[in-house]
């Protein structure tokens, strides 16, 4: 058995946590976080020339083609250093759609960009406060234009296509979706920036009024596609938050044995050490279902929608624990703009919404876990 | 990234599983299957005649303590085989309970510090079930902090006098031998007085009584030393070393209850799969699924943390102290699961006859029982501290007794 990643794939994540390490230095993110740009252009560019965006697409469309173990691994220092660039939009939902649903023509057009690093995509599903469901979709498809409200869409104001989930008659059953893609450079598409609560990643309300659109994948089938992207963005944003789970328990257990007080390191207590403890025991079994996510996500096993939910639930909830305890380490100094606590924290709590919220997880798991007894 | 044996574990694996197909004791697999903590025993016969005649058929075959060299009644395989061995074992590995501290704890401090000849004369029958042994460290003055132990071991001649009190033995009532932490040297710090020694459990002097712990049972047991000899040949280690030797024990006891310890949640999604409340089984309710899906990800978590741990076995690397997660989340897991189950029973969860609770009252057992799981073989506190120092690299608590000699520690808090 080797339930790991192979010596190949772990130079693969001292290389990209090296070229982060460089290129996304706390200041980088607090560039966009401050508004000076919507996110890292450099940054973007130097990950298309390390063949990041890339790195699961075939090569046949522009792609290294190394693989979804790859991306699992560059998902997992992405998060480690809140790189503040559309990667999962783009490339773990967008492109993973692609892969999935999209036409030969499509895929030619889209991914090779997507590989260059000169096209942004991303996924519009929501349409205001509730999770994914059929049901909630109102944005209607008639006669190959779209009209309606998504929000909120990840780097939606900065996308060049999105793929947008519509419905095409009105009883709200999954047949009644349908997917349809849309260059946002297009007539009839309009985004607005929102407020969110971590600006490293913009969100962005996108309005559509009489715009042009093709179809992605089979008409009445876009429920079933987004369901599987969906699934295949958990694991990989999964990675993310445990990159983001383990920098965070790092930087608390560093704080904790550099700040001296009442005469000894903090981390000396056992106050202190506990609460370690127990971030190291949340990040390390989040670790472990992310492996067997990453397995079922590279095999295409049948086992994935249940692995990919408990990945989900597992890394969220690793990464709100260490980022919200990280700042409790700190003390006062955790709560100032200063220290870089709130970046994770903010990145932790936007992250556990942004393909559904933990309870629509925590549903679906015992969903699958149940077929999977009965079968 | 795979699951798949190498060709060499897999001719194992075959072999083993055929063995076990032919020879496991079949007529008790159900009810080693649906056992639970705090109810463990089989009906209409005694568990542990159970477990050494198969401890003991193992062994005639080369089946037993697998890590173990061949000369000590051991096979001689590698570590990744004896985990393979446990998969295949299954429900049946249960039925190793008694032995699980002899050959986790006493055996590999034996092989470390024993003579040849008592090597040769004492593993081979402790690897067959056929001698039981048990550990001797815990005292009423010493539990988290061993090395506080007061049972004192007096020099006379070629022979130790042994008197004193230990606590919280687990199996003594049924153990031949025992291996025995003791105070040599009052006047140095705690850790530097320490001796430790085997002996025969059947020694003139030493008085076993069963504790009956709170759930009601009686697996651990006080053991009473009154001026009881033990030849220094059965002496483990120099004089006054015995902290060194001790922690040998210590570590083999983390990974070996550390294995594939219960968490409840098996129980408790078969449960909730099948009980019906007012309207509806009670897993299609909001709240009972958000509550099985974040332990279903802690016990899933712990399944996976283990395939890594056996990863690293299946390369040659030694498992660390991470592996003290294992037991600190069930712990917890297996109490709050057990509670929540009677929950979910409304007041009817008060009842505890296996006639008249549901499931058989097994989550009645389970609760009460489940204290003990997050105090015995280390408590969750010791665990935390372990995961804070040896993983994390935080500092070791401040001792304020550790250059004090031992006998001018105070012993009354007021």
């Amino acid at each position: 058995m080797n339930f790991d990643f192979s010596d190949d794939q772990k130079q693969l994540r001292d290389s990209a946590r090296k070229f982060l390490a460089e290129k996304c230095p706390p200041k980088a993110v607090r560039a966009v976080i401050d508004g000076k740009a919507p996110y890292d252009r450099e940054l973007w560019k130097g990950l298309a020339e390390m063949g990041f965006l890339g790195v699961a697409i075939p090569e046949a469309y522009g792609g290294t083609g190394a693989g979804h173990l790859e991306l699992c691994v560059i998902a997992e220092e992405m998060g480690r250093a809140l790189a503040p660039v559309p990667f999962s939009s783009t490339v773990y939902l967008a492109a993973e759609a692609l892969l999935l649903a999209g036409s030969e023509a499509q895929k030619e057009k889209w991914l090779p960009v997507i590989a260059s690093g000169d096209a942004i995509g991303t996924l519009a599903l929501f349409e205001g406060k509730g999770n994914p469901s059929p049901a909630a979709i109102k944005l209607a498809a008639s006669g190959g234009t779209l009209d309606g409200v998504k929000m909120p869409v990840a780097d939606g104001a900065i996308a060049d296509f999105a793929i947008v989930a519509a419905r095409t008659a009105s009883a709200g059953r999954e047949t009644d979706i349908s997917l349809f893609l849309v260059d946002m450079k297009a007539g009839g598409v309009e985004a607005k920036a929102l407020g969110n609560i971590d600006p490293s990643h913009g969100q962005a309300e996108v309005t559509f009024k009489k715009c042009k659109a093709e179809t992605l994948g089979p008409a009445g089938e876009g429920w079933s596609i987004i369901s599987q992207v969906l699934d295949r963005a958990a694991v990989l944003l999964a990675f993310e938050q445990i990159g983001g789970a383990d920098r965070a328990l790092e930087m608390g257990r560093d704080y904790a044995l550099d700040r001296i007080a009442f005469g000894r390191p903090i981390g000396s207590f056992q106050a202190i050490k506990h609460m370690l403890a127990d971030m190291y025991v949340s990040a390390t079994l989040a670790r472990s279902n992310c492996y067997y996510g990453a397995w079922a996500l590279s095999t295409n096993a049948g086992e994935l929608p249940e692995a990919a939910a408990a990945a989900r639930i597992s890394a969220t909830q690793a990464f709100q624990h260490c980022a919200k305890n990280n700042i409790q380490v700190h003390g006062g100094m955790g709560f100032t703009w200063e220290f870089d606590c709130h970046l994770y924290y903010r990145r932790a709590n936007a992250t556990a919404l942004s393909l559904g919220s933990m309870s629509y997880w925590e549903d679906a798991l015992i969903d699958r876990m149940r077929k999977r007894n009965a079968a | 990234m795979n699951f798949d044996d190498t060709p060499q574990e897999a001719a194992f694996r075959t072999e083993a599983k055929a063995w076990i197909a032919t020879h496991a004791p079949k007529q008790y697999e159900e009810e080693l299957k649906s056992s639970s903590l705090g109810r463990s025993v089989l009906k209409g016969a005694d568990f542990l005649d159970v477990a050494k005649a198969w401890q003991k058929k193992k062994a005639d075959a080369g089946w037993a303590c697998l890590h173990w060299p061949k000369d000590y009644g051991g096979r001689g395989a590698s570590p990744i085989e004896r985990v393979i061995w446990q998969q295949e074992e299954g429900a049946f590995g249960k039925l190793s309970f008694a032995f699980i501290i002899g050959h986790g704890m006493c055996g590999p401090t034996m092989m470390g510090y024993a003579s040849e000849e008592h090597k040769r004369r004492y593993l081979p029958p402790l690897a067959s079930g056929e001698e039981i042994w048990c550990q001797l460290f815990s005292e009423p003055a010493g539990g988290s902090d061993v090395a506080g132990l007061r049972t004192r071991a007096e020099k006379r001649g070629d022979e130790w006098v042994i008197n004193g009190q230990k606590i919280w033995t687990s199996g003594a009532h049924y153990s031949d031998y025992g291996i025995l932490l003791t105070r040599t040297d009052a006047t140095v710090p705690k850790h530097k007085g320490l001796t430790m020694f085997f002996l025969d459990m059947k020694s003139p002097g030493v008085e076993i009584r069963p504790i009956k712990q709170a759930n009601g049972d009686s697996h651990f047991n006080e053991v009473y030393f009154t001026d009881v000899k033990i030849p220094d040949s059965q002496r483990l280690g120099a004089v006054n070393d015995g902290w060194n030797v001790s922690l040998t024990t210590l570590m083999n006891e983390r990974m070996s209850i550390g294995a594939g310890i219960a968490t409840g949640f098996p129980e408790l999604f078969e449960f909730c799969s099948n009980l019906m409340l007012e309207d509806g089984p009670a897993i299609d309710d909001r709240g009972v699924r958000s509550k099985l899906a974040q332990w279903a990800v802690r016990a899933s978590g712990l399944k996976y943390t283990n395939m890594r741990a056996i990863s690293a076995l299946s390369r040659g690397e030694r498992p660390g102290p991470e592996n003290s997660i294992g037991k600190l989340v069930a712990g917890s897991m297996i109490q709050d699961i057990s509670a929540y189950a009677l929950d979910l029973q409304g007041a009817a969860g008060v009842l505890s006859g296996p006639e008249d609770a549901e499931a058989a009252g097994k989550f009645q057992a389970m609760l009460l029982r489940a204290p003990g799981t997050r105090i015995e073989g280390g408590t969750d506190e010791i665990m935390r501290n372990i995961i804070a120092e040896r993983v994390l690299g935080l500092p070791g608590d401040i001792r304020v007794d550790k250059d004090v000699p031992f006998n001018q520690i105070p012993t009354k808090g007021r």
